[in-house]
């Protein structure tokens, strides 16, 4: 409680809100809801009612939709879809470490890292050009050839290792490009007070152009999560060939809208995520007076 | 023999000359003013000392006789910048540590302090400074006058015996100048040997030992504090002086 006299004090800090402007405000707020409820009810009404009263509806639904099938398919496609969790793990935990390290040879100084700096510059520019299919056929398909001794031929680890190849060249540049976000006068105020180089790196630069990075990075381990379904080309049973598998024994294609809707599942907390991470970003920016 | 030792010092930034033969050498406890106009390669001369822009001609010697020679191609910058604190016009925080954390990164990983001696080290010099409930806050929740007093902490945490001010006030509200201004001076008074490159000709004159002009790349000037303003003997000195009179 504040005591009479001190009122007067801080009386300045409210800010005073007209009565009729405020409940101005509330009314208009109050309608804007409403306005937008009853156009997105109106809406998906006319999608649902003009899909469903198409000649082929009750076909597409016996063969796409068809509940009986979804509930036979489930056990099967929800145990192939672990396999696609599992590879995606292992490639992100790979992809996070070696990009780093392919961004930071990048960003080598002196003549004597050239060699590195054009191995990874190349490495980068190949793997972000070729599209990630080609490099799981490439390699799934392409090692096993060379009947190397000592080298596992299993399509999985094989995809796997594709994924994280292709992957590799893009979470790259993300980190590229946080790290070079990061203004000289920080490494030059680290170095200053006597930090090595890779001190600098490590304990200055790296924080924070992670920090700033995190939206982008979630959206590359988003299209990861899908790509995953790639391996299926090399025959190992994750959630599309499984899906595949059951469609083509029941002429029903169910299975394949319940693994999308896996997808769909997995992928929207990450999305969900990314969208409010890069919304705090940006208002703590505007809010610091940053562009 | 002189504690910090310029001598004939070159440096040019793409074929453009900066400094072409800068000479200049301070005592221990020395105060020393860098003044010149915009551009004139102030802050160049105080990054060539700390090795942090390398010297095209010329040596920079630390510690007397028997000290660093920065420029010396085998020479550990590491070390010499232990010995010597530089504190930027733009503060350059690192935004992602606390006020301690800031304070106590170099003490823990240069010097291999524990943390509970970096951190009590780091919290006397707070209160030292008047920024001890500072401690656990962010860089930018500080006024930008507790940031620069905080920046200069940061650099006397490696217990410099030489601090370079690079126009530690030109990036602050008028009215946050005398509180760093107040840190400068106390640190002269304690004994610090300082270079501090500076627009503020009232402040030089109160806190300098001597005054050093820099005009076209070289020393034109260089004299005690209250003579370098008072009787002014180069006509290049003189034409400054009225320049940033007419100014203020
Ligand atoms: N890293 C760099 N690369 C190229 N040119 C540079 C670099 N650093 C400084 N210069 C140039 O050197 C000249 C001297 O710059 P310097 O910052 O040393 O001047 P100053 O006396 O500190 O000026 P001010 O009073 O504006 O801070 C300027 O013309 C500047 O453009
Ligand atoms: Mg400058």
């Amino acid at each position: 409680m504040t005591t009479p006299a001190e009122a007067p004090l801080e009386a300045p800090d409210i800010p005073y809100v007209d009565p009729e402007r405020f409940l101005g405000q509330r009314r208009r707020g109050r309608r804007n809801a409403w306005v937008a409820s009853v156009s997105t009810v109106v809406v998906f009404a006319v999608l649902v009612v003009g899909i469903t009263s198409t000649p082929g509806w009750s076909q597409v639904q016996e063969t796409f939709f068809n509940w009986d099938a979804a509930v036979a398919t489930w056990p099967v496609v929800i145990r192939a879809f672990v396999l696609n969790i599992k590879i995606f793990l292992v490639a992100e935990f790979f992809i996070l470490i070696l990009a780093l390290l392919v961004a930071l040879a990048r960003g080598l100084q002196g003549p004597v890292f050239l060699p590195v700096r054009i191995l990874a510059t190349v490495y980068v520019d190949f793997f972000r050009g070729v599209p990630t299919i080609l490099v799981i056929l490439l390699l799934g398909f392409g090692v096993p050839a060379l009947h190397l001794s000592g080298v596992t031929n299993s399509p999985l680890v094989w995809g796997t290792v594709a994924l994280i190849v292709s992957y590799t060249a893009y979470v790259a540049e993300v980190y590229r490009a946080g790290i070079e976000s990061v203004h000289p006068s920080q490494r030059a105020a680290a170095r200053s007070l006597g930090l090595s180089s890779l001190q600098a790196t490590r304990y200055v630069v790296l924080p924070q152009a992670i920090r700033r990075v995190i939206p982008p990075l979630l959206n590359d381990f988003i299209a990861l999560q899908k790509e995953t379904a790639l391996v299926s080309l090399l025959g190992p049973v994750e959630v599309l060939r499984a899906a595949q598998i059951d469609a083509a024994s029941n002429f029903n294609y169910t299975p394949y809208v319940v693994a999308a809707l896996l997808f769909v599942a997995i992928t929207l907390p990450l999305t969900r995520l990314t969208d409010w991470l890069q919304r705090r970003a940006t208002s703590r920016r505007s809010a610091a007076g940053m562009p | 023999m002189s504690y910090l030792t310029v001598h004939d010092v070159h440096k040019a930034f793409e074929g453009v000359p900066v400094l072409r033969g800068v000479s200049l050498a301070v005592d221990l406890h020395e105060a020393v003013a860098l003044v010149g106009a915009s551009g004139s390669g102030k802050s160049t001369l105080l990054r060539c000392i700390d090795g942090l822009v390398g010297v095209d001609a010329g040596t920079i010697r630390i510690g007397g006789a028997d000290g660093l020679d920065v420029t010396a191609h085998d020479i550990d910058l590491d070390e010499v910048r232990q010995q010597v604190g530089l504190v930027f016009q733009q503060y350059n925080l690192f935004p992602h540590m606390s006020v301690l954390q800031n304070i106590t990164l170099a003490p823990r990983k240069v010097l291999g302090l524990s943390r509970a001696m970096a951190e009590g080290r780091a919290r006397d010099l707070l209160a030292r400074f008047g920024l001890a409930d500072k401690a656990d806050d962010y860089p930018d929740r500080l006024s930008g006058g507790q940031q620069q007093r905080v920046a200069i902490v940061r650099a006397l945490a490696l217990q410099p015996q030489l601090m370079l001010l690079d126009e530690v006030t030109s990036a602050l509200d008028p009215q946050l100048v005398g509180e760093v201004l107040d840190v400068i001076k106390e640190l002269k008074e304690s004994g610090m040997t300082i270079v501090m490159a500076t627009h503020e000709m009232t402040f030089a004159r109160e806190v300098a030992d001597r005054v050093c002009f820099l005009s076209g790349g070289v020393v034109v000037e260089e004299a005690e504090a209250h003579r370098f303003f008072d009787e002014p003997q180069d006509p290049r000195t003189r034409e400054f002086l009225a320049r940033v009179r007419a100014w203020a």
